[in-house]
Protein backbone atom coordinates (compact mmCIF):
# COMPACT_ATOMS: atom_id res chain seq x y z
CA UNK A 1 0.00 0.00 0.00
CA UNK A 2 1.04 3.56 -0.83
CA UNK A 3 3.50 5.70 1.55
CA UNK A 4 5.31 2.17 3.18
CA UNK A 5 8.33 0.89 2.25
CA UNK A 6 11.03 -1.03 3.90
CA UNK A 7 11.37 -2.14 7.48
CA UNK A 8 8.78 0.12 8.04
CA UNK A 9 6.24 -2.21 6.16
CA UNK A 10 8.17 -5.56 6.88
CA UNK A 11 7.67 -4.57 10.21
CA UNK A 12 3.65 -4.70 9.71
CA UNK A 13 4.16 -7.98 7.96
CA UNK A 14 5.90 -9.78 10.33
CA UNK A 15 3.37 -8.52 13.28
CA UNK A 16 0.00 -10.10 11.40
CA UNK A 17 1.55 -12.81 9.90
CA UNK A 18 4.27 -14.13 12.68
CA UNK A 19 1.30 -15.23 15.19
CA UNK A 20 -0.18 -17.29 12.30
CA UNK A 21 3.23 -18.16 10.57
CA UNK A 22 5.30 -19.99 13.80
CA UNK A 23 2.41 -21.50 15.52
CA UNK A 24 1.84 -23.38 11.32
CA UNK A 25 5.25 -24.28 11.74
CA UNK A 26 5.08 -25.65 15.45
CA UNK A 27 2.10 -27.45 14.93
CA UNK A 28 1.36 -28.26 11.67
CA UNK A 29 4.76 -28.36 9.95
CA UNK A 30 6.96 -30.00 12.17
CA UNK A 31 4.74 -32.75 12.92
CA UNK A 32 4.15 -33.53 9.22
CA UNK A 33 7.76 -33.68 9.02
CA UNK A 34 8.42 -35.45 12.22
CA UNK A 35 5.50 -37.93 11.20
CA UNK A 36 7.17 -38.40 8.15
CA UNK A 37 10.60 -39.27 9.64
CA UNK A 38 8.94 -41.41 12.10
CA UNK A 39 7.38 -43.90 9.51
CA UNK A 40 11.25 -44.78 8.96
CA UNK A 41 11.65 -45.57 12.82
CA UNK A 42 10.59 -48.17 15.31
CA UNK A 43 9.61 -46.23 18.48
CA UNK A 44 7.36 -47.55 21.43
CA UNK A 45 7.20 -43.52 23.18
CA UNK A 46 10.03 -45.45 25.74
CA UNK A 47 13.13 -45.92 24.23
CA UNK A 48 14.58 -43.71 22.36
CA UNK A 49 13.22 -44.05 18.38
CA UNK A 50 15.57 -46.25 16.34
CA UNK A 51 16.14 -45.98 12.44
CA UNK A 52 14.77 -49.10 10.68
CA UNK A 53 14.77 -47.78 6.85
CA UNK A 54 11.87 -49.58 5.33
CA UNK A 55 11.46 -52.26 7.58
CA UNK A 56 8.06 -50.87 8.51
CA UNK A 57 6.80 -50.58 4.76
CA UNK A 58 8.26 -53.90 4.34
CA UNK A 59 5.50 -55.21 7.69
CA UNK A 60 2.82 -53.29 6.29
CA UNK A 61 3.25 -55.33 3.08
CA UNK A 62 2.81 -58.52 4.54
CA UNK A 63 0.20 -57.52 7.91
CA UNK A 64 -3.05 -59.19 7.15
CA UNK A 65 -4.99 -56.43 9.72
CA UNK A 66 -3.97 -53.71 7.68
CA UNK A 67 -4.86 -55.41 4.58
CA UNK A 68 -8.76 -56.48 6.19
CA UNK A 69 -8.43 -52.87 6.63
CA UNK A 70 -8.09 -52.01 3.25
CA UNK A 71 -10.65 -54.46 2.17
CA UNK A 72 -13.23 -52.70 3.98
CA UNK A 73 -12.35 -49.29 3.63
CA UNK A 74 -12.58 -50.07 -0.50
CA UNK A 75 -16.17 -52.10 0.86
CA UNK A 76 -17.15 -48.87 2.44
CA UNK A 77 -16.35 -46.66 -0.10
CA UNK A 78 -17.71 -48.89 -3.17
CA UNK A 79 -21.04 -49.07 -1.17
CA UNK A 80 -21.19 -45.63 0.29
CA UNK A 81 -20.12 -43.16 -1.97
CA UNK A 82 -22.79 -44.29 -5.24
CA UNK A 83 -25.18 -44.41 -3.24
CA UNK A 84 -24.82 -40.67 -1.50
CA UNK A 85 -23.83 -39.41 -4.79
CA UNK A 86 -26.89 -40.35 -6.32
CA UNK A 87 -29.13 -39.76 -3.47
CA UNK A 88 -27.76 -36.36 -2.69
CA UNK A 89 -28.57 -35.15 -6.48
CA UNK A 90 -31.88 -36.50 -5.79
CA UNK A 91 -32.18 -34.59 -2.53
CA UNK A 92 -30.55 -31.29 -4.12
CA UNK A 93 -33.24 -31.50 -7.11
CA UNK A 94 -35.87 -31.94 -4.85
CA UNK A 95 -34.98 -29.48 -2.21
CA UNK A 96 -34.92 -27.12 -5.42
CA UNK A 97 -38.39 -26.77 -5.96
CA UNK A 98 -40.70 -23.44 -5.30
CA UNK A 99 -42.55 -25.18 -2.54
CA UNK A 100 -44.60 -23.73 0.59
CA UNK A 101 -42.54 -25.61 3.79
CA UNK A 102 -39.09 -26.40 1.77
CA UNK A 103 -37.28 -24.40 3.78
CA UNK A 104 -38.18 -26.99 6.91
CA UNK A 105 -37.46 -29.72 4.94
CA UNK A 106 -33.78 -28.12 3.87
CA UNK A 107 -33.27 -27.19 7.89
CA UNK A 108 -33.97 -31.10 8.89
CA UNK A 109 -31.69 -32.42 6.72
CA UNK A 110 -28.85 -30.66 7.52
CA UNK A 111 -29.88 -31.43 11.28
CA UNK A 112 -27.19 -34.49 11.25
CA UNK A 113 -24.77 -32.82 9.24
CA UNK A 114 -24.14 -30.48 12.43
CA UNK A 115 -24.56 -33.18 15.00
CA UNK A 116 -21.20 -34.49 15.71
CA UNK A 117 -20.15 -38.04 14.79
CA UNK A 118 -20.16 -39.34 18.09
CA UNK A 119 -23.52 -38.44 18.69
CA UNK A 120 -24.69 -39.35 15.38
CA UNK A 121 -23.00 -43.16 16.47
CA UNK A 122 -24.53 -43.58 19.27
CA UNK A 123 -27.90 -42.10 18.62
CA UNK A 124 -28.04 -45.44 15.47
CA UNK A 125 -26.60 -47.78 17.49
CA UNK A 126 -29.43 -48.18 19.51
CA UNK A 127 -31.92 -47.48 16.68
CA UNK A 128 -30.12 -50.62 15.45
CA UNK A 129 -30.36 -52.73 18.17
CA UNK A 130 -31.30 -56.16 17.47
CA UNK A 131 -34.21 -56.73 20.29
CA UNK A 132 -35.03 -52.91 21.23
CA UNK A 133 -33.96 -50.67 18.55
CA UNK A 134 -36.31 -48.94 16.14
CA UNK A 135 -34.99 -50.59 12.82
CA UNK A 136 -35.96 -54.37 13.84
CA UNK A 137 -39.08 -53.07 15.52
CA UNK A 138 -40.09 -51.88 11.92
CA UNK A 139 -38.85 -54.83 9.86
CA UNK A 140 -41.06 -56.78 12.69
CA UNK A 141 -44.30 -54.97 11.68
CA UNK A 142 -43.39 -55.88 8.17
CA UNK A 143 -42.92 -59.54 9.25
CA UNK A 144 -39.20 -59.54 8.96
CA UNK A 145 -36.64 -60.85 11.26
CA UNK A 146 -33.82 -58.27 11.33
CA UNK A 147 -30.12 -59.15 11.47
CA UNK A 148 -27.90 -58.74 14.72
CA UNK A 149 -26.97 -55.34 12.95
CA UNK A 150 -23.96 -54.03 14.88
CA UNK A 151 -22.93 -57.95 15.92
CA UNK A 152 -21.93 -59.00 13.10
CA UNK A 153 -19.19 -57.64 10.09
CA UNK A 154 -21.81 -58.06 7.12
CA UNK A 155 -24.51 -56.46 8.52
CA UNK A 156 -22.24 -53.82 10.40
CA UNK A 157 -21.48 -52.79 7.07
CA UNK A 158 -25.10 -52.11 6.07
CA UNK A 159 -25.75 -50.31 9.58
CA UNK A 160 -22.23 -48.30 8.83
CA UNK A 161 -23.41 -47.35 5.45
CA UNK A 162 -26.86 -46.39 6.13
CA UNK A 163 -25.69 -43.98 9.04
CA UNK A 164 -23.53 -42.36 7.08
CA UNK A 165 -25.90 -41.70 4.22
CA UNK A 166 -27.95 -40.00 6.90
CA UNK A 167 -25.53 -37.58 8.34
CA UNK A 168 -24.10 -36.71 4.95
CA UNK A 169 -26.69 -36.92 2.46
CA UNK A 170 -27.88 -33.18 3.66
CA UNK A 171 -24.57 -31.60 2.94
CA UNK A 172 -24.16 -33.36 -0.71
CA UNK A 173 -27.42 -32.15 -1.50
CA UNK A 174 -26.16 -28.55 -0.17
CA UNK A 175 -23.09 -28.85 -2.10
CA UNK A 176 -25.14 -29.48 -5.32
CA UNK A 177 -27.82 -26.79 -5.06
CA UNK A 178 -25.23 -24.78 -5.18
CA UNK A 179 -24.12 -26.22 -8.43
CA UNK A 180 -27.78 -25.42 -9.56
CA UNK A 181 -28.34 -22.08 -8.36
CA UNK A 182 -24.98 -21.82 -10.74
CA UNK A 183 -27.14 -22.63 -14.23
CA UNK A 184 -28.48 -19.99 -15.99
CA UNK A 185 -32.20 -19.44 -16.38
CA UNK A 186 -31.75 -19.20 -20.10
CA UNK A 187 -31.50 -22.72 -20.89
CA UNK A 188 -34.33 -23.72 -19.67
CA UNK A 189 -36.13 -21.32 -21.40
CA UNK A 190 -34.40 -21.97 -24.21
CA UNK A 191 -35.14 -25.91 -24.12
CA UNK A 192 -38.98 -24.91 -23.16
CA UNK A 193 -39.55 -23.19 -26.63
CA UNK A 194 -38.12 -26.29 -28.44
CA UNK A 195 -40.32 -28.44 -26.48
CA UNK A 196 -38.29 -29.89 -24.52
CA UNK A 197 -39.84 -32.42 -21.49
CA UNK A 198 -39.02 -32.41 -17.73
CA UNK A 199 -37.10 -35.44 -18.11
CA UNK A 200 -35.15 -34.36 -21.10
CA UNK A 201 -34.27 -31.05 -19.67
CA UNK A 202 -32.96 -33.25 -16.38
CA UNK A 203 -30.62 -34.94 -18.61
CA UNK A 204 -29.19 -32.52 -21.55
CA UNK A 205 -29.03 -29.67 -19.18
CA UNK A 206 -28.89 -29.94 -15.92
CA UNK A 207 -26.40 -32.58 -15.86
CA UNK A 208 -23.79 -31.57 -17.81
CA UNK A 209 -24.02 -28.34 -15.98
CA UNK A 210 -23.43 -30.06 -12.81
CA UNK A 211 -20.82 -32.30 -13.76
CA UNK A 212 -17.99 -29.24 -12.37
CA UNK A 213 -19.75 -30.14 -8.95
CA UNK A 214 -20.13 -33.53 -9.31
CA UNK A 215 -16.47 -33.75 -9.72
CA UNK A 216 -15.99 -31.96 -6.72
CA UNK A 217 -18.62 -33.65 -4.00
CA UNK A 218 -16.94 -37.16 -5.45
CA UNK A 219 -13.05 -35.29 -5.24
CA UNK A 220 -14.57 -34.40 -1.59
CA UNK A 221 -16.16 -37.84 -0.80
CA UNK A 222 -13.19 -39.60 -1.48
CA UNK A 223 -10.58 -37.54 0.07
CA UNK A 224 -13.31 -37.94 3.44
CA UNK A 225 -14.24 -41.61 3.25
CA UNK A 226 -10.52 -43.10 2.74
CA UNK A 227 -10.18 -41.34 6.29
CA UNK A 228 -13.23 -43.32 7.25
CA UNK A 229 -13.13 -43.36 11.42
CA UNK A 230 -15.67 -42.35 14.04
CA UNK A 231 -17.88 -44.21 12.94
CA UNK A 232 -16.28 -47.51 12.49
CA UNK A 233 -14.38 -46.95 15.84
CA UNK A 234 -17.87 -46.40 18.04
CA UNK A 235 -20.37 -48.23 16.21
CA UNK A 236 -19.88 -51.70 16.15
CA UNK A 237 -20.82 -53.92 19.65
CA UNK A 238 -18.29 -53.93 21.56
CA UNK A 239 -16.84 -57.79 21.90
CA UNK A 240 -18.65 -59.05 18.94
CA UNK A 241 -17.66 -60.41 15.66
CA UNK A 242 -18.15 -56.79 14.21
CA UNK A 243 -15.87 -55.28 16.34
CA UNK A 244 -13.05 -57.47 16.07
CA UNK A 245 -13.47 -57.75 12.22
CA UNK A 246 -14.85 -54.84 10.99
CA UNK A 247 -11.56 -51.89 10.63
CA UNK A 248 -10.74 -49.09 8.13
CA UNK A 249 -7.53 -47.66 7.67
CA UNK A 250 -7.28 -44.58 10.15
CA UNK A 251 -8.85 -47.10 13.06
CA UNK A 252 -5.57 -49.27 12.27
CA UNK A 253 -3.60 -46.35 12.39
CA UNK A 254 -5.15 -45.47 15.94
CA UNK A 255 -4.62 -49.41 17.24
CA UNK A 256 -0.99 -49.22 16.53
CA UNK A 257 -0.24 -46.03 17.91
CA UNK A 258 -2.08 -45.67 20.81
CA UNK A 259 -2.95 -49.27 21.98
CA UNK A 260 0.06 -51.30 20.84
CA UNK A 261 2.56 -47.88 20.83
CA UNK A 262 3.85 -48.35 17.75
CA UNK A 263 4.23 -44.95 16.75
CA UNK A 264 6.95 -45.31 14.18
CA UNK A 265 5.05 -48.24 11.97
CA UNK A 266 1.62 -46.13 12.35
CA UNK A 267 3.17 -42.93 11.38
CA UNK A 268 4.23 -45.11 8.22
CA UNK A 269 0.60 -46.56 7.78
CA UNK A 270 -0.57 -42.64 8.22
CA UNK A 271 2.09 -42.08 5.34
CA UNK A 272 0.27 -45.30 3.00
CA UNK A 273 -3.36 -43.60 3.43
CA UNK A 274 -1.91 -39.99 2.25
CA UNK A 275 -0.16 -41.62 -0.78
CA UNK A 276 -3.65 -43.78 -1.49
CA UNK A 277 -5.56 -40.47 -1.28
CA UNK A 278 -2.87 -38.49 -3.21
CA UNK A 279 -2.91 -40.86 -6.54
CA UNK A 280 -6.76 -41.45 -6.18
CA UNK A 281 -7.27 -37.79 -6.07
CA UNK A 282 -4.63 -37.20 -8.89
CA UNK A 283 -6.43 -40.11 -11.70
CA UNK A 284 -9.56 -38.22 -10.77
CA UNK A 285 -7.83 -34.95 -12.23
CA UNK A 286 -6.85 -37.08 -15.03
CA UNK A 287 -10.31 -38.30 -15.57
CA UNK A 288 -11.96 -35.53 -15.26
CA UNK A 289 -11.58 -34.80 -18.46
CA UNK A 290 -13.43 -37.36 -19.74
CA UNK A 291 -16.73 -36.49 -18.41
CA UNK A 292 -16.80 -32.71 -16.66
CA UNK A 293 -18.14 -30.16 -19.31
CA UNK A 294 -16.99 -26.91 -17.73
CA UNK A 295 -18.92 -23.88 -19.88
CA UNK A 296 -16.45 -21.54 -20.47
CA UNK A 297 -14.32 -24.32 -22.57
CA UNK B 1 -34.07 -18.24 0.16
CA UNK B 2 -32.10 -17.12 -2.68
CA UNK B 3 -30.72 -20.45 -3.53
CA UNK B 4 -34.13 -22.10 -4.56
CA UNK B 5 -34.85 -19.06 -6.42
CA UNK B 6 -33.52 -19.04 -9.60
CA UNK B 7 -34.58 -22.10 -11.19
CA UNK B 8 -37.78 -22.56 -9.55
CA UNK B 9 -38.89 -19.64 -11.58
CA UNK B 10 -36.75 -21.32 -14.39
CA UNK B 11 -39.15 -24.53 -13.69
CA UNK B 12 -42.09 -21.95 -13.52
CA UNK B 13 -41.41 -20.91 -17.05
CA UNK B 14 -41.16 -23.83 -18.23
CA UNK B 15 -44.39 -24.21 -17.51
CA UNK B 16 -46.38 -21.13 -17.04
CA UNK B 17 -50.16 -22.92 -17.55
CA UNK B 18 -49.33 -25.48 -14.80
CA UNK B 19 -48.75 -22.72 -12.34
CA UNK B 20 -52.06 -21.40 -12.60
CA UNK B 21 -54.87 -24.42 -13.05
CA UNK B 22 -55.72 -26.71 -10.84
CA UNK B 23 -55.92 -30.26 -12.30
CA UNK B 24 -56.10 -34.16 -11.33
CA UNK B 25 -52.42 -34.72 -12.44
CA UNK B 26 -51.31 -31.35 -10.42
CA UNK B 27 -53.05 -32.39 -7.36
CA UNK B 28 -51.45 -35.97 -7.44
CA UNK B 29 -47.95 -34.66 -8.08
CA UNK B 30 -48.93 -32.04 -5.36
CA UNK B 31 -49.89 -34.86 -2.97
CA UNK B 32 -46.96 -36.84 -3.89
CA UNK B 33 -44.27 -33.73 -3.28
CA UNK B 34 -46.07 -33.03 0.49
CA UNK B 35 -45.74 -36.49 1.22
CA UNK B 36 -42.04 -36.80 0.15
CA UNK B 37 -41.15 -33.30 2.25
CA UNK B 38 -43.14 -35.24 5.36
CA UNK B 39 -41.02 -38.43 4.74
CA UNK B 40 -37.68 -36.55 4.16
CA UNK B 41 -38.78 -34.60 8.03
CA UNK B 42 -39.68 -37.93 9.72
CA UNK B 43 -36.59 -39.70 8.76
CA UNK B 44 -34.16 -36.71 9.68
CA UNK B 45 -35.90 -35.61 12.74
CA UNK B 46 -37.16 -39.59 14.20
CA UNK B 47 -33.92 -40.23 15.32
CA UNK B 48 -33.35 -37.21 17.46
CA UNK B 49 -36.38 -37.35 18.42
CA UNK B 50 -35.79 -41.00 19.58
CA UNK B 51 -32.64 -39.55 21.58
CA UNK B 52 -34.46 -37.41 23.32
CA UNK B 53 -37.72 -39.93 24.27
CA UNK B 54 -35.10 -42.69 25.30
CA UNK B 55 -33.39 -40.34 27.66
CA UNK B 56 -36.61 -39.35 29.48
CA UNK B 57 -37.67 -42.54 30.31
CA UNK B 58 -37.37 -44.46 33.57
CA UNK B 59 -35.14 -47.75 33.28
CA UNK B 60 -37.73 -49.93 33.36
CA UNK B 61 -39.35 -48.98 30.35
CA UNK B 62 -35.89 -48.80 27.96
CA UNK B 63 -36.22 -52.32 27.29
CA UNK B 64 -39.75 -52.10 25.61
CA UNK B 65 -40.22 -54.40 22.26
CA UNK B 66 -42.71 -52.14 21.68
CA UNK B 67 -41.30 -48.32 21.53
CA UNK B 68 -43.01 -45.67 22.60
CA UNK B 69 -42.12 -42.25 20.97
CA UNK B 70 -43.72 -40.06 23.86
CA UNK B 71 -42.54 -41.18 27.24
CA UNK B 72 -45.24 -42.38 29.58
CA UNK B 73 -44.32 -41.65 32.18
CA UNK B 74 -41.55 -39.01 32.12
CA UNK B 75 -38.50 -38.55 34.19
CA UNK B 76 -35.61 -36.62 33.82
CA UNK B 77 -33.91 -39.17 36.31
CA UNK B 78 -31.63 -40.14 33.55
CA UNK B 79 -29.99 -36.65 33.15
CA UNK B 80 -29.47 -36.63 36.85
CA UNK B 81 -27.57 -40.51 36.55
CA UNK B 82 -25.70 -38.95 34.34
CA UNK B 83 -24.48 -35.94 35.91
CA UNK B 84 -22.95 -39.12 38.71
CA UNK B 85 -21.38 -41.49 36.05
CA UNK B 86 -19.57 -38.17 34.05
CA UNK B 87 -18.93 -35.18 35.91
CA UNK B 88 -21.28 -33.37 33.29
CA UNK B 89 -20.77 -29.50 34.62
CA UNK B 90 -17.30 -29.95 34.39
CA UNK B 91 -17.06 -31.68 31.09
CA UNK B 92 -19.76 -29.32 29.61
CA UNK B 93 -17.96 -26.32 30.74
CA UNK B 94 -14.59 -27.73 29.25
CA UNK B 95 -16.10 -28.42 26.00
CA UNK B 96 -17.92 -24.75 26.38
CA UNK B 97 -14.45 -23.42 27.29
CA UNK B 98 -12.36 -25.15 24.29
CA UNK B 99 -15.20 -23.93 21.35
CA UNK B 100 -15.39 -20.81 22.23
CA UNK B 101 -12.10 -19.66 23.33
CA UNK B 102 -10.93 -21.38 20.54
CA UNK B 103 -13.15 -20.25 18.03
CA UNK B 104 -12.45 -16.32 19.00
CA UNK B 105 -8.22 -17.58 18.80
CA UNK B 106 -8.74 -18.82 15.79
CA UNK B 107 -10.90 -16.16 13.91
CA UNK B 108 -8.65 -13.77 15.66
CA UNK B 109 -5.06 -15.38 14.26
CA UNK B 110 -6.85 -16.47 11.22
CA UNK B 111 -8.01 -12.67 9.98
CA UNK B 112 -4.28 -11.18 11.22
CA UNK B 113 -2.50 -13.52 8.65
CA UNK B 114 -5.10 -13.36 6.00
CA UNK B 115 -4.80 -9.47 6.29
CA UNK B 116 -1.21 -9.35 5.58
CA UNK B 117 -1.85 -11.99 2.82
CA UNK B 118 -4.75 -9.39 1.14
CA UNK B 119 -3.70 -6.31 2.14
CA UNK B 120 0.00 -5.77 1.98
CA UNK B 121 2.03 -6.15 -0.72
CA UNK B 122 5.37 -8.11 0.33
CA UNK B 123 7.74 -10.05 -1.52
CA UNK B 124 7.74 -13.97 -1.30
CA UNK B 125 3.33 -13.69 -0.47
CA UNK B 126 2.90 -16.33 -2.54
CA UNK B 127 5.53 -18.78 -1.88
CA UNK B 128 4.34 -18.60 1.88
CA UNK B 129 0.58 -18.60 0.56
CA UNK B 130 1.07 -22.21 -1.21
CA UNK B 131 2.97 -22.97 2.01
CA UNK B 132 -0.52 -22.59 3.68
CA UNK B 133 -2.87 -24.42 1.19
CA UNK B 134 -0.29 -27.32 0.85
CA UNK B 135 -1.24 -28.15 4.86
CA UNK B 136 -4.29 -28.52 3.99
CA UNK B 137 -3.77 -31.72 1.92
CA UNK B 138 -2.50 -33.41 4.64
CA UNK B 139 -4.75 -36.02 6.10
CA UNK B 140 -6.05 -35.17 9.70
CA UNK B 141 -4.47 -38.74 10.74
CA UNK B 142 -1.17 -38.12 9.49
CA UNK B 143 -1.23 -35.73 12.41
CA UNK B 144 -2.69 -36.87 15.48
CA UNK B 145 0.56 -39.01 16.50
CA UNK B 146 3.25 -36.53 15.93
CA UNK B 147 0.74 -33.59 17.20
CA UNK B 148 0.07 -36.33 20.56
CA UNK B 149 4.03 -36.67 21.23
CA UNK B 150 4.44 -33.04 20.54
CA UNK B 151 1.78 -32.36 23.01
CA UNK B 152 3.87 -34.50 25.41
CA UNK B 153 6.96 -33.13 25.00
CA UNK B 154 5.82 -29.46 25.72
CA UNK B 155 4.34 -30.98 28.77
CA UNK B 156 0.81 -29.71 27.76
CA UNK B 157 -0.56 -33.33 28.08
CA UNK B 158 -4.59 -32.70 29.70
CA UNK B 159 -4.52 -29.67 29.55
CA UNK B 160 -7.02 -26.77 28.05
CA UNK B 161 -3.71 -25.40 25.98
CA UNK B 162 -3.39 -29.03 24.04
CA UNK B 163 -7.29 -28.70 23.27
CA UNK B 164 -7.25 -25.22 21.81
CA UNK B 165 -3.60 -23.77 21.17
CA UNK B 166 -3.23 -26.04 18.54
CA UNK B 167 -6.35 -25.27 16.32
CA UNK B 168 -5.66 -21.40 16.36
CA UNK B 169 -3.44 -22.50 13.50
CA UNK B 170 -5.70 -23.08 10.48
CA UNK B 171 -4.69 -22.57 7.31
CA UNK B 172 -8.41 -23.60 6.24
CA UNK B 173 -9.44 -19.90 8.58
CA UNK B 174 -6.71 -18.00 6.81
CA UNK B 175 -7.52 -18.78 3.58
CA UNK B 176 -11.31 -18.48 3.94
CA UNK B 177 -10.45 -14.95 5.37
CA UNK B 178 -8.21 -14.51 2.58
CA UNK B 179 -10.57 -14.67 0.16
CA UNK B 180 -13.24 -12.20 1.35
CA UNK B 181 -10.76 -9.74 2.68
CA UNK B 182 -9.30 -9.42 -1.20
CA UNK B 183 -12.61 -8.84 -2.42
CA UNK B 184 -13.02 -5.54 -0.08
CA UNK B 185 -12.98 -2.17 -2.01
CA UNK B 186 -9.49 -0.60 -1.32
CA UNK B 187 -10.90 2.88 -1.01
CA UNK B 188 -11.45 3.07 2.60
CA UNK B 189 -7.98 2.00 3.21
CA UNK B 190 -6.54 4.32 0.94
CA UNK B 191 -8.56 7.03 2.56
CA UNK B 192 -7.73 6.38 5.87
CA UNK B 193 -3.83 5.58 5.29
CA UNK B 194 -4.22 9.31 3.96
CA UNK B 195 -5.76 10.46 7.16
CA UNK B 196 -2.88 8.86 8.60
CA UNK B 197 -3.69 5.45 10.15
CA UNK B 198 -1.83 3.09 10.28
CA UNK B 199 -2.05 -1.10 9.69
CA UNK B 200 -3.51 -1.71 12.84
CA UNK B 201 -5.92 1.08 12.59
CA UNK B 202 -6.91 -0.30 9.35
CA UNK B 203 -7.37 -3.70 10.12
CA UNK B 204 -9.58 -3.45 13.18
CA UNK B 205 -11.36 -0.34 11.80
CA UNK B 206 -12.06 -1.48 8.20
CA UNK B 207 -11.26 -4.81 7.45
CA UNK B 208 -13.15 -6.27 9.86
CA UNK B 209 -15.98 -4.86 10.31
CA UNK B 210 -16.22 -5.00 6.61
CA UNK B 211 -15.85 -8.95 6.69
CA UNK B 212 -18.24 -9.90 9.24
CA UNK B 213 -20.22 -12.26 6.95
CA UNK B 214 -16.91 -14.67 6.22
CA UNK B 215 -16.18 -14.21 10.00
CA UNK B 216 -19.39 -15.66 11.19
CA UNK B 217 -18.65 -18.19 8.54
CA UNK B 218 -15.91 -19.26 10.32
CA UNK B 219 -16.74 -19.21 13.57
CA UNK B 220 -19.96 -21.20 12.56
CA UNK B 221 -17.48 -23.77 11.30
CA UNK B 222 -14.58 -23.56 13.94
CA UNK B 223 -17.24 -23.69 17.08
CA UNK B 224 -18.85 -26.84 15.24
CA UNK B 225 -15.33 -28.11 14.96
CA UNK B 226 -14.15 -27.59 18.41
CA UNK B 227 -17.23 -28.71 20.01
CA UNK B 228 -17.84 -32.09 17.64
CA UNK B 229 -13.98 -32.94 17.75
CA UNK B 230 -13.31 -36.60 19.11
CA UNK B 231 -10.40 -37.82 17.65
CA UNK B 232 -7.94 -35.37 18.28
CA UNK B 233 -8.82 -34.48 22.03
CA UNK B 234 -9.45 -38.63 22.70
CA UNK B 235 -5.59 -38.74 23.27
CA UNK B 236 -4.43 -35.65 24.45
CA UNK B 237 -7.46 -35.10 26.99
CA UNK B 238 -8.14 -38.03 28.75
CA UNK B 239 -8.70 -36.70 32.20
CA UNK B 240 -11.68 -35.61 33.44
CA UNK B 241 -10.67 -32.25 34.51
CA UNK B 242 -10.50 -31.41 30.73
CA UNK B 243 -12.21 -33.94 29.03
CA UNK B 244 -14.68 -32.78 26.69
CA UNK B 245 -17.94 -34.38 25.89
CA UNK B 246 -18.30 -36.06 22.92
CA UNK B 247 -14.97 -37.94 24.50
CA UNK B 248 -16.94 -38.50 27.94
CA UNK B 249 -19.95 -39.43 25.65
CA UNK B 250 -18.08 -42.36 23.63
CA UNK B 251 -16.62 -43.26 27.65
CA UNK B 252 -19.99 -43.80 28.34
CA UNK B 253 -21.40 -45.98 25.81
CA UNK B 254 -18.93 -48.75 25.23
CA UNK B 255 -18.82 -49.67 29.34
CA UNK B 256 -20.58 -53.13 29.63
CA UNK B 257 -23.78 -51.87 31.62
CA UNK B 258 -24.40 -49.63 28.25
CA UNK B 259 -26.20 -52.31 27.09
CA UNK B 260 -29.01 -51.52 29.29
CA UNK B 261 -29.03 -48.21 30.45
CA UNK B 262 -29.81 -46.84 26.89
CA UNK B 263 -31.91 -43.73 28.37
CA UNK B 264 -28.24 -42.32 30.18
CA UNK B 265 -26.30 -42.94 26.83
CA UNK B 266 -29.03 -40.91 25.36
CA UNK B 267 -29.24 -37.97 27.83
CA UNK B 268 -25.68 -37.67 27.24
CA UNK B 269 -26.02 -37.36 23.52
CA UNK B 270 -28.86 -34.94 23.90
CA UNK B 271 -26.60 -32.55 25.96
CA UNK B 272 -23.56 -32.99 23.56
CA UNK B 273 -25.75 -32.20 20.35
CA UNK B 274 -28.52 -29.57 21.94
CA UNK B 275 -26.11 -26.58 21.61
CA UNK B 276 -24.50 -27.43 18.34
CA UNK B 277 -28.58 -27.53 17.14
CA UNK B 278 -29.08 -24.61 18.56
CA UNK B 279 -26.26 -22.20 17.03
CA UNK B 280 -27.41 -24.02 13.76
CA UNK B 281 -31.33 -23.16 14.02
CA UNK B 282 -30.20 -19.14 14.44
CA UNK B 283 -26.98 -19.18 12.16
CA UNK B 284 -28.33 -21.29 9.39
CA UNK B 285 -27.55 -18.69 6.90
CA UNK B 286 -23.90 -18.99 7.87
CA UNK B 287 -24.34 -22.40 7.61
CA UNK B 288 -25.41 -22.72 4.13
CA UNK B 289 -23.36 -19.84 2.95
CA UNK B 290 -19.81 -21.34 4.29
CA UNK B 291 -21.06 -25.01 2.79
CA UNK B 292 -21.93 -23.32 -0.78
CA UNK B 293 -19.32 -20.57 -0.88
CA UNK B 294 -16.38 -22.87 0.11
CA UNK B 295 -17.20 -26.64 -0.09
CA UNK B 296 -16.20 -27.33 3.05
CA UNK B 297 -17.08 -30.22 6.48
CA UNK B 298 -16.55 -29.07 9.70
Amino acid sequence: MAGLHGWNKWKWVLFFLLPSLAGLCLFIVYPIVSSFWLAFNEWNLLRPPEFVGLANFEELLNDSAFWNAVRYTLTFISIYIPTVFVLGLALALFLNQKLRGMVIVRTATFLPVVASWVVVSIIWKWIFNPQYGLVNYGLAQLGITGPAWLFEPATAVWALVITSVWKDVGYIALLYLGGLQAISESYYEAARIDGANRWQMLRRITVPLLTPTMFFVAITLLINYFQIFEQVWLMPMRDSAADRQVEVIVTEVVKNAFSYNRMGYASAMSWVLFALIFVITFIQLRLQKRWVYYEAD
Amino acid sequence: MRLTKTLDSAQAAVNPAAAHRWNPGRIALRTAQYATMILLIVIMVLPFAWMLSTSLKPQEFILSTTPQLIPDPLTFDSYARLAERINLGRTAFNSMFVAIVGTAGQILVSAMAAFAFARIQWRGRNLVFVLYLATMMIPSVVLVIPQFILIRQLGWANTYAALIVPGLFSAFGTFLLRQAFLQLPKDFEEAAFVDGANYFTIFFRITLPLAKPAMATLAIFSFMGLWNAYLYPLFVARREDVMTLPVALATLQGGPRALTEWNIVMAGAVVAVLPILIVYLFAQRWFVQGVVSSGIKG
